[in-house]
C-alpha cells in the first residue's frame, strides 16, 4: 500500500528552510547545464544554417577551410559546366566564386578590433543562397564599391549603417544594403563584388578561394562531385554547404560541451552531496514519525518509495526554479571567433524545450541519487528502538 | 589545541553529515580550481607575453602576409634591439584532430627572440644543418611519442602538398605556463617550395631595448610602413593576446558566474548543516558553559568546527584538482596549458576558509549567546 503522497508534500512545506537549500543547489546545476548546452547549440544552429542542402562548395584539394583554399578562374569555368547545377532567372548557372578578407574592425562596444569576414560574391549570391534576403536598401551593383552587410554588423561596428561610407583596405565604401540571412553566419559578414575586393586587395584578379553552386537538387550531389573529382583538369574538394559549416562548428561546439559536461557534472556530484544531506536530516528528525507508520502496517517499499518521491519533487522543483532562472538567455547573442576562419561570428544562445527536458530530467537524476540511500535507511529503522527515541 | 579532540568527537558525531559536508567543500574547491585552470588556459598567451615584445601584423587582418623585406627596415628603427618573423602551416597530422601549432621560422634569430625556450645546443645546430630539420616542444613530442631523427608527414592545407620533416631538436619551456605544443621549421625550405606568396612572412616580432620605449616604436614602425601597400598594426605581445582572448568571448565572466553558483549553494548547504548540527546541541553546549567555559571559548569551538570542515575538504578538493590536471588537457588539444598554479591553489583554500568563517559564524554568535538557564530548561 503506498503512503498520499500529500504527507511527503506537507513534510516538505514543514521544513521549507532545508528544504530550499537542496532546491536551490539542484536549481544552480541545471541553470549551468542548460546554459552550456544552449550555447553550444546556438554556436552549432548559426553555422549548420548556413550551408544549404542544395548547395555545393568546391575548394582546392586538401583544404580545410575556404581560408585555406584557391581556385583559378579557369577552373571555375570547368565548374561551372558540370552537371546538376541550377539555372538562374537570366538563364545562366548559379555558380558564385568567391573571396575572402579577414578585416579588422573597431567595435563599437569595447573600441577594440575585432576581426570580420569580408566575403567577395557573384551578383547571383541571393539567388544561390535563398535564405538571404535584403532587409533594408539594395543589392551591390556589380562594378562599384558597394556593400551589404549582415544585420548583427550594424550593430556592433559603428560607421557600417545603411548609407554609411566606411574606409578600409584603402578605399572608399559604401553600405547600399543590410541583409537578414536568417540568424546563420551570413549575418556577421560583409559582402562585396569579388572583382573589387581582388582589386582592393592586390590579389591576382583571376584567383578566388572557393567556388558554391546550386544543385537542381539535394540528389545531383552525388554526380556533380564524381564529375568534377574524375575530371583531370582539377584537383578539388567537393563537398555539401551544410556538412562544410556542421564541421566548422565541430570545434568550438564540442569545446563548449566538453567543459560544461565536466563543470555540471562535478557540480551535479555536490548536489547531490546536499540533496542527502537535506534528506538524512530530514530522516534523523522525522524518525517517530516514521516508526509510527510502519507501525501501523506499511511495508518497508511503500517507506522507500515515499521518500524516493519526496526527493524526487525536491529534485522537481529545482529542476523547473533552474530552468525559470535560465530562461532570460534564450536569444541573448554573443559573438566568439570561429577558429576556422578565424573571425567573429555571432550566435544567440538556443533554449529549446528538449534541452529543458534534459535540465528536469539531470535534476530528477540527481534527486534519485540524493535520494536513494536516506530512504533504504528510514525503511531499515528498526521500529520498537525509533518510536522510544525522543 | 588541547580542546582538538572535542572538536574532532562533534564532527565524529554524524559521520553521514561530516562526510557529506566535506564532499561539498571539496567539490567546490575542485570545481574553483577547475574554472581557474581553464582560465588560465585561455589566457596563457597573455599571462607569458613578452614585456619587451612587439607583435607587427598587416594592418588588414592577421592573415595577410607582410613582405620579407620589412625585416631589415625594422632593424634600422630606434629601440629595434632584434626582429624575427615566422609564418602559420596549419598542415595536419594524420588528421585533423591531432592539432599543435606548426610555424616555419626565421631560423638565425627565433631563439634570439624568446629565449624562455631552452634547447639543447648541439640539438639545434644539427637543426641548422638540415633544411627539412624541425624542433618539436616537449609536449607534442610525447604526445605522440616521437623520437629524435623519426621523418614526420604534413598534409599541407593552406601550403598544399605532402610535406615531411625530420626532428633534430625538442625544446622545452623554462615556466610552467609556456607552450610546448608547437612545431617549428625552416622558413627558407617553405618559401623555395611554394607556388604562391613567395618573399611573404606571416608576421614579425620584435625585440626593443627597454620596455618603456614599447609604445615609441610601435608607432614608430606603423609611420614607417603607412601608406604602402603592406600597411602594419604593431602592438605589445600582451596586448595582442588579450584583444584576441576578448574575441573569443567573455570567458572571465562565465567563470565567474559559475563559480558564483557554486560556492553561493555551497554556503547554503553548510551553512544550514552547521546551524542545525548546533541547534542540536544546545543542551550540550549549556552543559559545556556551566562547567566553566566561557562564551568566548563556546564561539571559537564551533567556528573552528566549520574551519576544521573547510580546511579538510578544501584541501582534499585541491589534491583532487591537482591530480585531475596532471592528467592533462580533457578536450584533445584545445587547451594546450593545463596548469594549476600554486597561487590558485592557494587562492582556493583562502576562499574555502572564508565560506568555512561565514557558515560558522551564525550558529557560533548563537552559541556564544546561549543562556544557561534557558537552555537547560528545554528538552
Amino acid at each position: 500500500m503506498a503512503i498520499p503522497l500529500i504527507y511527503n508534500i506537507r513534510s516538505v512545506r514543514v521544513r521549507w528552510a532545508s528544504t530550499s537549500v537542496a532546491v536551490l543547489g539542484i536549481a544552480g546545476v541545471v541553470a549551468v547545464f542548460v546554459a552550456m548546452l544552449s550555447m553550444a547549440r546556438g554556436f552549432r544552429e548559426t553555422l549548420v544554417a548556413s550551408g544549404s542542402p542544395t548547395n555545393a562548395m568546391v575548394r582546392r584539394g586538401g583544404s580545410t577551410s575556404e581560408m585555406e583554399s584557391a581556385v583559378s578562374l579557369t577552373q571555375v569555368k570547368v565548374v561551372a559546366d558540370a552537371p546538376g547545377i541550377a539555372k538562374g532567372s537570366d538563364g545562366n548557372p548559379l555558380v558564385s566564386q568567391e573571396a575572402i578578407v579577414v578585416a579588422s574592425l573597431i567595435q563599437r562596444a569595447t573600441g577594440k578590433d575585432a576581426l570580420v569576414q569580408l566575403r567577395g560574391v557573384s551578383p547571383c549570391v541571393l539567388e544561390l543562397r535563398d535564405m538571404v534576403k535584403i532587409r533594408a536598401g539594395r543589392f551591390f551593383t556589380p562594378g562599384l564599391a558597394e556593400l551589404v552587410v549582415g544585420r548583427t554588423i550594424p550593430k556592433l561596428y559603428p560607421g557600417f549603417e545603411l548609407g554609411a561610407q566606411p574606409r578600409f583596405g584603402g578605399r572608399q565604401w559604401t553600405v547600399v544594403g543590410i541583409l537578414d540571412a536568417g540568424g546563420s553566419a551570413f549575418d556577421s559578414e560583409i559582402w562585396c563584388d569579388t572583382v573589387i575586393l581582388n582589386q582592393t586587395y592586390k590579389r591576382p584578379v583571376a584567383l578566388f578561394q572557393a567556388v558554391t553552386v546550386r544543385l537542381t537538387s539535394a540528389a545531383a550531389f552525388t554526380e556533380f562531385k564524381k564529375t568534377l573529382t574524375a575530371d583531370p583538369r582539377l584537383t578539388v574538394e567537393v563537398e555539401r554547404e551544410r556538412d562544410y559549416y556542421d564541421r566548422q562548428s565541430k570545434m568550438v561546439s564540442t569545446m563548449i560541451r566538453v567543459l560544461g559536461f565536466i563543470v555540471t557534472l562535478v557540480m551535479g556530484i555536490g548536489a547531490v552531496f546536499g540533496a542527502l544531506n537535506t534528506m538524512y536530516s530530514a530522516i534523523a528528525a522525522r524518525i517517530r514519525e516514521i516508526a509510527t507508520i510502519r507501525a501501523i502496517g506499511f511495508s518497508e517499499e511503500s517507506i522507500i518509495l515515499s521518500f524516493l518521491c519526496e526527493s524526487l519533487f525536491i529534485a522537481l522543483m529545482g529542476g523547473i526554479v533552474g530552468c525559470v532562472v535560465v530562461l532570460p538567455i534564450n536569444g541573448y547573442t554573443t559573438s566568439t571567433i570561429n577558429w576556422q576562419t578565424f573571425s567573429n561570428l555571432a550566435f544567440a544562445f538556443r533554449i529549446t524545450p528538449d534541452l529543458l527536458a534534459e535540465g528536469v530530467l539531470f535534476a530528477l537524476l540527481m534527486g534519485l541519487v540524493g535520494g536513494l540511500a536516506p530512504a533504504i535507511r528510514a525503511a531499515r529503522l528498526p521500529i520498537s528502538i525509533a518510536l522510544r527515541e525522543l | 589545541m588541547k580542546f582538538f579532540p572535542l572538536l574532532i568527537a562533534n564532527l565524529f558525531r554524524k559521520k553521514v553529515r561530516t562526510t557529506l559536508t566535506l564532499g561539498s567543500f571539496s567539490v567546490a574547491l575542485f570545481l574553483f580550481c577547475l574554472l581557474a585552470t581553464i582560465d588560465a588556459s585561455f589566457n596563457q598567451g597573455v599571462e607569458v607575453a613578452g614585456v619587451d615584445r612587439l607583435v607587427v601584423l598587416n594592418r588588414t587582418s592577421l592573415i595577410q602576409p607582410l613582405p620579407y623585406s620589412y625585416q631589415e627596415r625594422l632593424l634600422q628603427i630606434n629601440g629595434v634591439k632584434a626582429v624575427t618573423f615566422a609564418i602559420w602551416f596549419g598542415g595536419i597530422y594524420q588528421n585533423e584532430r591531432n592539432f599543435f601549432p606548426q610555424f616555419a621560422i626565421d631560423y638565425t634569430t627565433y631563439p634570439q627572440m624568446y629565449p624562455e625556450f631552452a634547447i639543447p645546443p648541439e640539438q639545434w645546430e644539427a637543426f641548422i644543418r638540415d633544411r627539412e630539420g624541425c624542433v618539436v616542444g616537449r609536449g607534442t613530442f610525447v604526445k605522440y611519442g616521437w623520437k629524435l631523427g623519426d621523418r614526420i608527414p604534413l598534409r599541407g592545407t593552406i601550403f598544399p602538398g605532402a610535406w615531411e620533416f625530420n626532428i633534430r631538436a625538442v625544446y622545452e619551456g623554462t615556466r610552467n605556463e609556456d607552450d610546448t605544443t608547437q612545431f617549428w621549421f625552416r622558413y627558407d625550405y617553405l618559401d623555395e617550395r611554394r607556388d604562391l606568396g613567395k618573399g611573404t612572412v606571416g608576421w614579425y616580432m620584435v625585440k626593443v631595448d627597454h620596455p618603456d620605449h614599447a609604445a615609441q616604436v610601435a608607432a614608430a614602425v606603423d609611420r614607417l610602413f603607412s601608406n604602402s601597400p603592406f600597411e602594419t598594426k604593431t602592438e605589445t605581445e600582451k596586448s595582442f593576446a588579450s584583444d584576441f582572448i576578448k574575441q573569443v568571448g567573455n570567458i572571465k565572466l562565465i567563470m565567474i558566474s559559475i563559480g558564483g553558483v557554486v560556492f553561493f549553494t555551497l554556503l547554503l548547504v553548510t551553512g544550514s548543516t552547521i546551524s542545525m548540527s548546533v541547534r542540536e546541541r544546545t543542551g550540550e553546549i549549556a552543559v559545556l558553559k556551566t562547567i566553566g567555559f566561557s562564551d568566548i571559548m563556546v564561539l571559537c569551538l564551533v567556528l573552528g568546527e566549520s574551519l576544521l570542515l573547510a580546511l579538510v575538504g578544501g584541501g582534499t578538493g585541491l589534491v583532487l584538482a591537482k591530480l585531475f590536471t596532471l592528467g592533462g588537457d580533457p578536450t584533445g588539444g584545445f587547451l594546450p596549458i593545463f596548469y594549476l598554479a600554486p597561487r590558485k591553489m592557494a587562492m582556493g583554500l583562502v576562499l574555502a576558509l572564508i565560506i568555512g568563517l561565514l557558515c560558522g559564524i551564525l550558529p557560533a554568535l548563537f552559541a556564544m549567546r546561549l543562556k544557561i538557564v534557558e537552555a537547560l530548561r528545554r528538552v
